[in-house]
């Protein structure tokens, strides 16, 4: 039974849960990254509760914290145009792999855009995944306007008929306004040759409540559709995750858990849930 | 970054200040706002309870001895002052050299944290110190991190040594253990090893960090955190201390507003100071870390002593010198001078990162905010569309000219004119002061405190005088002229 259980055991009944466990149960809630606020809505909405089982409570009001929106991927005219997009460090480039591998196992034709033109042989990660993978990257050379990448990856997605495009972003902090007009201009690029289907927010797990901010401001620039929640095979929570669900409606589409290509899967909320508690 | 906490604990202390006498209650409200300022910047909770439980029983202490209408506020003020700066660390540490070199730095860290980009900062900061270093790709797992240090390398002039390509091959703990050999019969004085990010979590990939510290006994164990990291912090740095241990800490992405409190709790729970911070994408956007600074700069105080070094290495020596030669030789101060000096401040970054650190910063947020920071783009733009005889001179600016060059610059030709005049009057002012005497209105400024070209921002006429002026601080009396014009 994991920390949390054992708490949750002690205040079953709820009703005669004493401060102290209360102060405890919070401070399990705020180490799993939800943040103040969400926790403190959590708590109160929990100590109103009746019954016995606390535990089972919890996680109804947690679950009631998760929008109700789409978590596949959008489905359409070909090429549906997926935009990966993060701060530095998430782990972008890698879920783009691990994406491409996921819809390549299903069958699909993939391509790859490397419009992460800045970072130091981020191309060339991308490349050689793409070659592990066995499909095909569209690059341009070092330090090319990453929206010039895009756009040729998009029209090239388009003459060929691929079915699904997913262009891998720089990193960039999201108080950096050239870079987010930067991001923006990317997708209007895009968007000259094919709609943009998804934009997909690379959450780090181990990301605290500046998470919020970035999701918050990502918003702003490009729309996002969906989060991709990175790390979380770590001791982090991932509870930001959550508190952004909540605060924004974006919902998680896909986790990563892992380094290999395999290590990605879409979001299962339950197994989500057990792990915020566990 | 951490502006959100700064202002937070502005409006804290401003509630203090407008108290006549105050009270223990008052305390306690400031205490709490305190502790919801800090869990909202990812502070883990127990060091944010020991935190406040500490500045709250030496504020109560030191109450009944302040006198009402005395800085009471300031006095609450310089308790929690002190206890940051002692959380953050204490005083700055540097580098144990190695008392036979090479010194071996090793980095470590969770994946993203930014150890290579580190790895290149690092080497570079020390390699402008007279320090020969090498840098050694032992991270073998992460795609093309082998390239992205080779890269890196090269950009600051460093060697690589990496004899394995990287994506899984290779044996990272032997390329430590050559590298440091290769180093060592090169002469190199310093190693910097970089090394592969791994989970906390991760049992079989800590042990191979363990590896490479016995196999090269490294002088400094860096642990490389990303200043976004969230409560999670604890953990993992634990993980690392437990595991392949550590001496220092290095934060990353400072520059984002991560309000960074998790780095508060690594050095306070672990024990191990924060040495380094990294605020940028750029190669020189990394310094020592400071923990005063820091802990003046997160209560809205400023960060005055960052600020003047950053100018220091944006001017480099030859145009200074140049500057100061055309000064006192008599020539006059031309545009091509005042494009030079443009250049030099967008070189330091951003007008709004520049007036964050300037005391009181927290207050005026709301101009930094609105700050143009295109004003010295289009400025630069008006010099720019002039011909050489122009910038010399500007007397020949006859209507056409001028016409001609609001064209260029995508400008309407009144701002071409204001330039002029501006310009014109700060070329008076300069001869005046060549000739003895001072600038009216302008009170001594201390020295080593002048940040060059601040004030050109929307006025152009402080920059020149500013070179050798007394005046007061230049880039507060911009940021007033600015808002007032």
């Amino acid at each position: 039974m994991g920390l949390f259980n054992r708490l949750i055991a002690k205040v079953r009944g709820s009703s005669t849960a004493s401060a102290v466990e209360w102060s405890e149960i919070q401070s399990e809630l705020l180490a799993s990254d939800l943040g103040p606020s969400l926790v403190s809505t959590l708590l109160d909405e929990a100590k109103k509760l009746p019954g016995d089982d606390v535990e089972t409570a919890m996680k109804e009001i947690l679950r009631s914290k998760l929008s109700d929106k789409e978590r596949t991927l959008s489905t359409g005219v070909s090429p549906q145009i997926v935009l990966v997009v993060g701060v530095n460090g998430t782990g972008k480039t890698t879920s783009v792999a691990k994406l491409a591998t996921h819809l390549h196992l299903e069958k699909k034709s993939v391509l790859l855009g490397a419009a992460d033109t800045f970072r130091a042989a981020a191309v060339d990660q991308l490349t050689t995944w793409g070659n592990r993978i066995g499909i095909e990257t569209i690059t341009g050379k070092d330090g090319a306007e990453p929206a010039s990448v895009a756009f040729d990856s998009a029209k090239r997605a388009l003459e060929e008929k691929f079915e699904y495009l997913i262009i891998d972003t720089a990193g960039r902090l999201h108080n950096k306004n050239d870079l987010m007009a930067e991001l923006g201009k990317i997708k209007r690029v895009v968007e000259k040759v094919a709609p943009v289907s998804e934009v997909l927010l690379v959450i780090d797990a181990t990301t605290g409540q500046n998470g919020m901010a970035q999701a918050h401001i990502f918003s702003q620039a490009v729309e996002v559709t969906g989060l991709i929640v990175t790390k979380l095979d770590g001791s982090a929570r991932g509870g930001i995750a959550l508190a952004i669900e909540n605060s924004l409606g974006i919902p998680i589409k896909f986790v990563g858990t892992g380094e290999a290509a395999q290590d990605f899967s879409a979001f299962e909320p339950e197994k989500y849930l057990d792990g915020l508690l566990a | 970054m951490f502006e959100t906490l700064t202002s937070r604990f502005a409006n804290a202390f401003g509630t203090l200040r407008s108290r006549g006498k105050i009270s223990e209650k008052d305390i306690e409200l400031v205490v709490t706002e305190i502790r919801q300022a800090l869990l909202e910047a990812d502070v883990a909770l127990s060091v944010v309870e020991n935190f406040t439980e500490t500045i709250q029983q030496q504020a109560l202490e030191i109450l009944p001895t302040l006198q009402a209408g005395s800085n009471q506020a300031e006095a609450i003020y310089s308790v929690v002052n002190k206890e940051l700066t002692e959380i953050l660390g204490g005083g700055a540490r540097r580098i144990r050299f190695a008392k036979k070199p090479p010194t071996i730095i090793m980095l470590a860290g969770l994946q993203g944290a930014g150890k290579t980009t580190l790895a290149a900062k690092l080497a570079k900061f020390y390699k402008d110190q007279g320090e020969t270093p090498i840098l050694i790709a032992s991270d073998l797992q992460r795609p093309n991190a082998v390239n992205q240090l080779q890269v890196v390398g090269q950009s600051v002039g460093v060697p690589v040594y990496a004899p394995e390509p990287g994506n899984g091959v290779g044996d990272p703990v032997k390329v430590a253990r050559d590298g440091v050999q290769f180093a060592a019969s090169k002469l190199h004085s310093m190693v910097i090893v970089d090394t592969a990010g791994r989970l906390g979590v991760d049992a079989e990939l800590m042990q191979e960090a363990i590896a490479i510290r016995d196999a090269i006994t490294p002088d400094e164990i860096l642990f490389v955190v990303d200043a976004m990291i969230g409560q999670d912090a604890v953990k993992t740095a634990q993980a690392f201390q437990d595991g392949v241990g550590f001496d220092g800490v290095v934060i990353t992405k400072l520059d984002g507003d991560a309000r960074g409190g998790s780095a508060l709790s690594i050095a306070a729970l672990t024990g191990s100071p924060i040495m380094f911070a990294s605020v940028g994408e750029k190669i020189s956007d990394f310094d020592i870390f400071y923990p005063e600074r820091m802990a003046s700069r997160i209560l809205g105080m400023g960060d005055v002593a960052t600020l003047a070094e950053q100018a220091k290495k944006a001017f480099d020596g030859d145009t200074a010198k140049k500057l100061e030669d055309k000064f006192t030789s008599g020539e006059d101060f031309t545009l091509d001078d005042f494009l030079e000096q443009l250049e030099a401040m967008s070189k330091m970054g951003s007008m709004g990162k520049l007036l964050s650190m300037l005391p009181g910063a927290g207050q005026m947020k709301k101009q930094i905010e609105n700050f143009d920071e295109s004003e010295i783009t289009r400025t630069k733009a008006i010099v720019q569309s002039m011909t050489p005889l122009e910038r010399r001179d500007m007397k020949v600016l006859n209507g056409s000219r001028r016409a001609r060059i609001a064209n260029g610059s995508g400008r309407k030709v009144s701002d071409v004119n204001a330039l002029v005049e501006k310009f014109t009057a700060a070329q008076k002012m300069m001869k005046q002061m060549r000739n003895g005497g001072s600038i009216p209105g302008m009170p001594p400024m201390p020295a080593g405190m002048r940040p060059p070209g601040i004030a050109v921002t929307k006025g152009s006429q402080q920059s020149p005088q500013k070179k050798k002026s007394k005046s007061g601080n230049p880039a507060k009396r911009a940021l007033e002229n600015g808002s007032i014009s």
